[in-house]
C-alpha cells in the first residue's frame, strides 16, 4: 500500500506546486500509516529529483521515456495507471491543473478510482473518505465520500502548506512499455512566451478592470506588478474588449488563481468574477464605487481612481523596498 | 463529419448558493437554468465550424444527462443552431456516472469530434470530458482554446503554462474546451426558437451505473473579515498593511 504523487515537471525543473503536492502526499500517507512514492516523467536530474525528497517522499521514480515527451492523455494515463498497480497505490496525487486535468478523470476511469477535483485541504476522515473541495464556482465547498478502494485527489493549487522533513528518499529508475501506436497526439508548434512570470504560479497578482478605462492607461499597473513581482491579469470585459489577451482574464469562466495576494484595480466584482479569485489569501480593492461588490470581498481597500492611485502606490512600494 | 457537444444544465451564475436538507441539497427555488457556459461556447464553436461549409460538418448534436425539467435547457441550445439533441433519463448522480451515460448513448460512433466544457460552474469537477474519452478509448485533449478543421483533419490549440501548443490527434476524439475557443456565446434568434421546437430530443434510457462518489454536505465559504478603508491620499498605509499585518510583501 502506498501514496503516490504525480510530479509535473517544467523543463526539467520542479515548481512550488510540485513540493505542495509532495507535502500533502506525505500528510496523507501519515495519516494512512503507510510511504509515499513521488513519480516524475521526463528528463529531471537527480539532484532536482532530490528535491522531493525534502518535502517527505521516501521513494522516487524517475521514469525517461521519449513517447511521453508531449502530454498525450492516453500515453500517460496508461503509464501512470502502471506504475499505482505496481506500486499498490490506494491514494493518487495529482495537480489541478491542465495537465492534471488531462490525466486524473481518465485514470479514474482506468482504474474505477473515485475522483476528488480541486481537493483545498487534507481528508476530512479516512473511513469513509471524506474531501473537501470547491462547488458552485466558490460559492460554496463540498464534503465529497470517494467510495472506491483506490481513490485519486487531485490539489488545488496553492492550497496546502510546504512542510519540509528530513531528506532520505531513494530514486529508483522505472520503465514501462509503451505502445507507440497508443500515442496519438502529434504536437506541430509550440509558442512560448519567456521571462514572463505566469499567473498560476503568482503569488502576487495585480488584476485590472472596466475602471481603467482604456488600454493605454495600464502602465501604472505593470509598473506596480514589476515593483511587486507580480502577475498581471484583468477582468472579462477587459479582456471581450481585446485591451489585455484572453489569457489573462480571470474569473469563474477564465483562470481561477489562488494568490497569496491579490490586487483588484477598477474591478466592481461581479459574482462571475469573485468565483475566480475567492480562494486568494487576502484581496485588495482599489475602486471609484465605495459600494461596489468587490469590496466586500477584499480585506483592504481604498476608493479612488485607478489613474490616481496607483502612482502614489508605486511610490510607496518603492519606498518600502529601498529600506 | 459529425460534432456532439455534451451541456450541463447550471444554474445562472448570477445566483445567490443556498442550499436545503441540511445543506446536502442546493435550493433551487427561484433559480433560472442555464446552459454551462463552456458548453454554451463549445456550441458555438462547433455552430461556427459548420457555418463554413469548408469544414464539412454536417450536423452539430447536443447531448445532456438529465431529466425532462432539463428540457428548457436543451431546447435553447436547438434554438441557437443545434440540430438535435439526445438525452440521457437519468439524474446525474457523479461525473463518473455521467460520462457512463453519455459513453453507452453514442458508442456507435457517430460522432467524430466530441466537445465538452472544461468544467461545470455548480461541480467545478473538470472531470467529464477526459472520463467519457476514457470510457470510449478516444483520444482527449484537455484545454483546448481553439479549433479548426483543415482539408477534413482537426487542428487544435492547447493552452499550456506560459504558451500555447497546436496539434493534432485522429477522429473521433474528445476535445475539452475553455476560455478562447468561441469570442461570444451565440445567442437565439426568434427563428431558431421557432425552429427549435420541431427539432428532435431523442431520449434514451439510462443503463445501469453507480457513482463512485457521493456528497456528504455542502459547506458556505469561510465569511471575510470586513474590509478596511484606507484613505487614497496616503496609499502608504496600504503598504504598510500588507506588510506588516498580512504579510504578504
Amino acid at each position: 500500500m502506498s501514496v503516490l504523487v504525480f510530479t509535473e515537471n517544467w523543463d526539467g525543473k520542479f515548481k512550488k506546486q510540485s513540493f505542495e503536492l509532495i507535502s500533502y502526499g506525505a500528510k496523507v500517507a501519515d495519516m494512512l500509516g503507510t510511504s509515499m512514492v513521488a513519480l516524475s516523467i521526463g528528463n529531471v536530474a537527480d539532484d532536482e529529483l532530490k528535491k522531493l525528497g525534502g518535502y517527505g517522499a521516501k521513494k522516487i521514480l524517475n521514469l525517461k521515456n521519449d513517447l511521453l515527451n508531449n502530454l498525450d492523455s492516453q500515453a500517460y494515463t496508461a503509464t501512470i495507471a502502471e506504475i499505482a498497480q505496481k506500486e499498490g497505490a490506494k491514494v493518487i496525487v495529482i495537480a489541478n491543473n491542465n495537465m492534471g486535468k488531462s490525466i486524473a478523470p481518465r485514470l479514474s476511469v482506468r482504474l474505477k478510482a473515485a475522483i476528488g477535483s480541486g481537493v483545498s485541504k487534507l481528508p476530512i476522515s479516512l473511513d469513509p473518505f471524506i474531501v473537501y473541495k470547491r462547488a458552485y464556482s466558490g460559492n460554496a465547498f463540498a464534503d465529497v465520500a470517494l467510495k472506491t478502494d483506490i481513490k485519486i485527489i487531485t490539489l488545488a493549487q496553492n492550497s496546502f502548506d510546504l512542510a519540509e522533513t528530513a531528506n532520505n528518499a531513494i530514486i529508483e529508475n522505472v520503465s514501462v512499455n509503451i505502445d507507440a501506436a497508443l500515442v496519438k497526439t502529434q504536437v506541430k508548434d509550440v509558442q512560448k512566451q519567456t521571462g514572463k512570470l505566469l499567473l498560476t504560479d503568482a503569488e502576487i497578482v495585480v488584476s485590472g478592470g472596466r475602471g481603467m478605462k482604456a488600454p493605454d492607461n495600464w502602465g501604472p499597473l505593470e509598473e506596480l506588478a514589476k515593483q511587486l513581482g507580480a502577475a498581471t491579469a484583468c477582468s472579462r470585459p477587459v479582456s471581450d474588449e481585446g485591451w489585455r489577451p484572453h489569457e489573462e482574464h480571470t474569473g469563474q469562466t477564465g483562470k481561477i488563481v489562488a494568490p497569496n495576494l491579490y490586487i483588484a484595480v477598477g474591478i466592481s466584482g461581479a459574482t462571475q468574477h469573485l468565483a475566480g479569485i475567492s480562494s486568494s489569501k487576502y484581496i485588495v480593492a482599489i475602486n471609484t464605487d465605495k459600494d461596489a461588490p468587490i469590496f466586500e470581498a477584499a480585506q483592504y481597500g481604498i476608493v479612488g481612481d485607478a489613474a490616481k492611485v496607483l502612482p502614489k502606490l508605486i511610490d510607496a512600494v518603492k519606498e518600502v523596498k529601498s529600506r | 463529419m459529425k460534432i456532439l457537444v455534451c451541456i450541463s444544465n447550471v444554474p445562472d451564475t448570477t445566483t445567490k448558493v443556498k442550499f436545503t436538507d441540511n445543506n446536502t441539497k442546493f435550493d433551487s427555488t427561484g433559480v433560472q437554468w442555464v446552459i454551462n457556459p463552456w458548453d454554451e461556447l463549445a456550441l458555438t464553436r462547433a455552430l461556427e465550424l459548420k457555418d463554413n461549409t469548408s469544414t464539412g460538418i454536417q450536423s452539430v448534436t447536443v447531448a445532456h444527462v438529465g431529466h425532462t425539467s432539463a428540457e428548457p435547457t436543451i431546447r435553447k441550445a436547438l434554438a441557437i443552431g443545434a440540430d438535435d439533441a439526445i438525452r440521457v433519463n437519468a439524474e446525474p448522480t457523479d461525473a463518473y456516472q455521467v460520462a457512463a451515460q453519455l459513453a453507452e448513448a453514442i458508442k456507435d460512433g457517430q460522432f467524430d469530434i466530441i466537445l465538452c466544457g472544461i468544467e461545470s460552474s455548480d461541480f467545478n469537477g473538470s472531470t467529464v470530458g477526459s472520463m467519457l474519452a476514457e470510457f470510449l478509448s478516444y483520444p482527449s485533449v484537455s484545454a483546448v482554446s481553439g479549433l479548426n478543421i483543415e482539408n477534413g483533419e482537426a487542428i487544435i490549440t492547447r493552452d499550456i503554462d506560459g504558451g500555447k501548443e497546436t496539434l493534432t490527434v485522429p477522429k473521433p476524439f474528445v476535445a475539452i474546451v475553455q476560455k478562447g475557443i468561441a469570442k461570444e456565446p451565440r445567442i437565439a434568434a426568434m427563428r431558431g426558437i421557432m425552429m427549435a421546437r420541431t427539432k428532435v430530443i431523442k431520449v434514451i434510457e439510462p443503463t445501469a451505473v453507480e457513482a463512485l462518489t457521493q456528497l456528504v454536505t455542502f459547506e458556505p465559504p469561510q465569511p471575510r473579515a470586513k474590509c478596511i478603508f484606507v484613505d487614497a491620499e496616503n496609499p502608504k498605509q496600504l503598504i504598510d498593511l500588507l506588510q506588516n499585518e498580512a504579510k504578504v510583501i
